[in-house]
């Protein structure tokens, strides 16, 4: 089994904040980031799949296909936007935009896509939210 | 490290087949890139040194057995990519079978090759 990784970059702007709180809650528990004018990162994205190398081409996956689902499917809806506002599943309070939910959302809306195109299976999303920080997510184990 | 040069090319296709599976790879002159080797040991600390593994050991091992191989060469050229595609896949996998069973002491958990700053490939043996 190889295990193949993809790297992607996308810059969006979030901010921090649970609508069944109180305003000082939110400030209490999320600090900074709570501030509702929002602020942005450049996320560095990591897709991971696992499959054998095809005997005949060498490949797990084509990498060009993965990075054109990577653009279609997380690029195309999160680069250049404001999570709380532009994504669907963030939208309307529906859930907070922190680095380990992004993860989540990555991983969800790439599961089917990759693993019923034949030959791989998504094994690990990981979004650096800063050099310092990311959160990754391996589905439901 | 290493600067190696490949085409991915398989015999078993046509050309229009291999221009189609493999894009600008299939360039017949090959390109090359500068791979990145990640050699991941497992072990127990030995009280007497504090190491899992000597580092000049590993060194040595990754030189030998890795670094002078494809180090300035052509992947399709070597014994090991005659019958094989030299994609990262299948080179992540020879480097790690070069490595398995020659550390002393450790064991060999995982080889990762980065081919570009956009892709990396991890192999951790037939068991996993």
């Amino acid at each position: 089994m190889i295990f193949l990784t993809r790297r992607a970059t996308f810059s969006a702007s979030h901010y921090y904040w649970n609508e069944a709180w109180s305003a000082e809650r939110n400030v209490k528990v999320f600090g900074r980031c709570a501030r509702r004018s929002g602020h942005g990162h450049n996320y560095t994205l990591e897709v991971t799949v696992a499959g054998e190398p095809d005997p005949v081409t060498g490949f797990v996956v084509d990498l060009k296909w993965l990075k054109a689902v990577i653009e279609e499917q997380i690029l195309a809806a999160y680069d250049h936007r404001h999570l709380n506002m532009e994504v669907p599943e963030f939208a309307a309070g529906k859930m907070i935009p922190t680095t380990e939910n992004i993860a989540i959302a990555a991983w969800n809306r790439l599961e089917t896509i990759v693993n019923t195109a034949g030959g791989a299976r998504l094994t690990a999303v990981r979004i650096y939210e800063t050099p310092e920080i990311f959160a990754e997510y391996r589905g439901e184990l | 490290m290493f600067s190696a040069s490949h085409r991915l090319h398989s015999d078993a296709l046509s050309d229009d087949q291999n221009r189609a599976a493999f894009g600008k790879c299939n360039n017949p002159h090959g390109h090359g890139h500068n791979y990145i080797v990640q050699v991941l040991v497992g072990g127990l600390v030995a009280p007497d040194t504090g190491m899992v593994i000597n580092m000049v050991d590993l060194d040595k091992l990754v030189q030998d057995q890795v670094l002078d191989r494809f180090d300035h060469t052509n992947l399709n050229l070597d014994p090991l990519f005659v019958n094989r595609v030299p994609t990262t896949e299948n080179l992540c996998r020879a480097l790690y079978e070069l490595l398995h069973g020659k550390l002393s002491p450790g064991e060999l958990e995982q080889v990762r090759v980065e081919e570009t700053e956009n892709n990396f490939f991890e192999y951790c043996g037939e068991s996993r």
